[in-house]
């Protein structure tokens, strides 16, 4: 679930806010997202695909926190990795166009 | 650059008038919108998330049943048809196969980018969850749809026999709003029980209960025993990758079927084996069967997937992980609300249903419609709702709204002589009846019988106990929703008294040509499970 913001990262736009599909996030008076209903994080990481700065971090654990902090995301290098994967970039949509799933799908049968 | 946007407060009591509501945010809706606007109706869209990122189609990635017109078709449905454990009706499959093939034509012509196959030519059988979800949220908007985010609806509104809208609560601050339409779709999803699969925290069944408390009733809801394995404690219920995957026990040993075969292919005929080991205890697996090109098509294709494994710092192609089987109820199950007529109706004067808010009988019959046909009948199923909405909406045009009620009950209004229910153990005793491999991926009277009284004793607590108030009835009601779900589920199972498609019984191992029918239920403080055969029977005499 959801478990880091980045205060540093943060621009206080308030997509993640607009976009979470299970409401968790709130603001704080700066326009700091806080994670006002962390247990209701559905574990999709789209927050962090839509975010235009990769300051979310959702780790994988779906059914409570794994306690994992700020620093280390930055240094495995895990701020914005699903973005990059799927092709996203700075909040924006990106990438289908060299999606290879046409490939599995002829295998899988 | 950071711009804040003036908090607005959604203020209480709002109304708003329309000519059609879509209830829901994921494909069906999305389409049922865009059907409505285009048969030149006024549409609001009332989704409990984002309409773009809610739903389980925005962070997955879904293959459709994509079949080009021409004669390769008929021997496609024939092909299906095999596989739907005798229970779909060709003709749905065949006119879903075709309303979907010209809505992804209408993706390719809004400009969707599809990657292209080697001869250029677009691929456009399958869609990128977050990408696809963006972009028909773009198309909504642009059909001049408005869109209320974040507005989960708790009701619907309606006369004798006539639902003519719906009522709901804003997120940010609990404040109650109406809508009044012409007519109601609900595409709400399916239910997740309260699993944790991708997309599934909104997926409460919340449609199936608003349907029934309209008069309408359910169909399939024993074809609910859908399970796709996931990285243990993730929300990755994925199963693509595990067509690759061999499976190994706690020791580490690797896992061997009746032939002393390795277990293999966890989509496919492993499946079984591993739901088998994991009642006995903890199962890893491996991704060792795919191929170099396989592995980077996997990472590049399904990145989702591979998320959970980046983030716990492990390479599945090598490295042993734990795996779940996660319950996936009506999601990738087939059950939901019975569809009368071919415009998506319910039965009820204006109300429709759409996506996995319907029953899937008509297209995919009694197995799972994951993997295409979910994907398509969304697409198809909430074309042909939005259309017949918007008529019925023009039809309807000038009657008077001023005898409509709401028409919920459980959770809203009667009770206050009970004891107030802590909403979150209900939920957690509803899931714990209904997920659990030995629960829904085999069944036995004795289970069933078991979970009946429990989950008939949670639902006379939650009429029982004062209405809830505020932004408390959102969870109020989707416990009721999951209960409710649960109890019809509990009762099409107990009825049917065979093995067929995603339905197992320990106690009725084989499939009884006898009870090759659909199973109606129905009722709420009562529910009523009859075979669709005899109810018919019934009907003609009657
Ligand atoms: C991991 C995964 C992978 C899948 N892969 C495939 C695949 O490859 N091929 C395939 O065919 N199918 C696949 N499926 C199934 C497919 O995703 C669904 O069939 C499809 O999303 C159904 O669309 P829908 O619009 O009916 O429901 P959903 O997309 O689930 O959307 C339901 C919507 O209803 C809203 N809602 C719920 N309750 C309320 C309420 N009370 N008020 C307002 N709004 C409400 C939700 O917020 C959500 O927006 C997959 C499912 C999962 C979970």
């Amino acid at each position: 679930m959801i478990e880091v913001v980045s205060a540093d990262r943060c621009i206080r736009c308030d997509i993640c806010e607009r976009i979470c599909p299970a409401f968790v996030f709130d603001r704080d008076e700066t326009g700091l997202p806080v994670i006002a209903r962390q247990d209701d994080c559905q574990t999709c990481f789209l927050c962090e695909i839509y975010c235009p700065t990769d300051a979310l971090y959702v780790a994988e654990q779906a059914d409570g926190p794994t306690g994992i902090t700020e620093p280390d995301v930055l240094e495995r290098d895990l701020f914005g990795a699903y973005a990059r994967a799927l092709g996203w970039n700075r909040g924006r949509a990106g990438g289908t166009r060299n999606d290879p799933t046409r490939h599995i799908r002829v295998a899988q049968v | 650059m950071a711009s804040r946007r003036k908090e607005q407060s959604p203020e209480e009591g709002r109304l708003i008038e329309t000519d059609v509501l879509v209830v829901g945010g994921g494909p069906a809706a999305g389409w049922a919108a865009l059907s409505a606007a285009e048969a030149g109706a006024r549409v609001v869209l009332a989704d409990k998330g984002y309409h773009g990122t809610s739903g389980a189609t925005a962070p997955s990635n879904t293959g459709t049943w994509c079949v080009p017109p021409g004669e390769g078709r008929a021997a496609s449905v024939e092909q299906r048809f095999k596989r739907t454990a005798g229970l779909a009706d060709r003709r749905w499959m065949l006119r879903a196969a075709d309303q979907a093939y010209e809505n992804l034509q209408k993706l390719v012509e809004w400009g969707y980018p599809f990657p292209s196959e080697e001869d250029g030519s677009l691929y456009i059988a399958n869609l990128r969850g977050p990408d696809y979800m963006r972009f028909l949220r773009q198309r909504v908007q642009k059909a001049g749809v408005t869109i209320l985010d974040h507005h989960p609806i708790l009701e619907l509104l309606g006369d004798d026999n006539h639902v003519a809208g719906a009522a709901g609560l804003a997120r940010r601050n609990g404040a109650s709003f109406q809508v009044l339409a012409g007519a109601v779709v609900l595409a709400t999803g399916g239910c997740a029980f309260f699993e944790r699969i991708l997309g599934g925290t909104g997926l409460t069944g919340d449609g199936y209960l608003f349907a029934a408390e309209a008069g309408a009733s359910l169909s399939g809801m024993e074809f609910t025993g859908k399970y796709t394995l996931a990285p243990h404690g993730s929300s990755l219920n994925k199963g693509l990758p595990f067509r690759w995957a061999t499976f190994y026990g706690a020791n580490g040993e690797v896992l061997r079927n009746a032939r002393g075969e390795p277990v293999t292919n966890g989509i496919g005929g492993g499946e079984r084996q591993v739901a088998e080991a994991l009642l006995a205890g903890p199962v890893h697996a491996r991704l060792d069967l795919a191929e170099p090109a396989m592995q980077d098509w996997l990472r590049r294709g399904q990145p989702n997937c591979f998320q959970p494994y980046e983030r716990m710092g492990i390479n599945p192609f090598t490295d042993l992980f734990r795996v779940d089987l996660k319950y996936e109820g009506t999601v990738r199950g087939t059950g939901g609300i019975r569809i009368v007529s071919s415009d998506c109706g319910t039965g009820i004067a204006g109300l429709y249903a759409a996506g996995d808010a319907a029953s899937r009988e008509n297209v995919t019959g009694g197995i799972s419609g994951g993997g295409a046909i979910n994907a398509s009948w969304a697409i198809a199923s909430g074309w042909w709702a939005g259309h017949g909405a918007a008529r019925h909406a023009h039809r309807r045009q000038g009657r008077d709204g001023s005898r409509l009620r709401p028409l919920g009950t459980t959770a809203l209004r009667g009770g206050t002589a009970g004891p107030a229910v802590d909403l979150a153990a209900a939920a957690r005793t509803v899931h714990d009846e209904i997920a659990p491999l030995d629960k829904s991926y085999w069944r036995t009277s004795a289970t069933l019988e078991a979970s009946e009284r429990t989950l008939e004793d949670i639902w006379s607590r939650l009429n029982r106990a004062p209405p809830a108030t505020g932004i408390e009835r959102l969870q109020a009601r989707e416990v009721a929703a999951v209960t409710a779900s649960a109890r019809w589920t509990v009762a099409a199972a107990t009825l049917r008294t065979e093995s067929r498609g995603v339905h197992r019984r320990r106690d009725f191992p084989g499939e009884s040509e006898v009870q090759a029918s659909r199973i109606i239920v129905s009722g709420l403080d009562r529910v009523t499970a009859v075979r669709e055969t005899l109810a018919l029977e019934t009907a003609q005499e009657g």
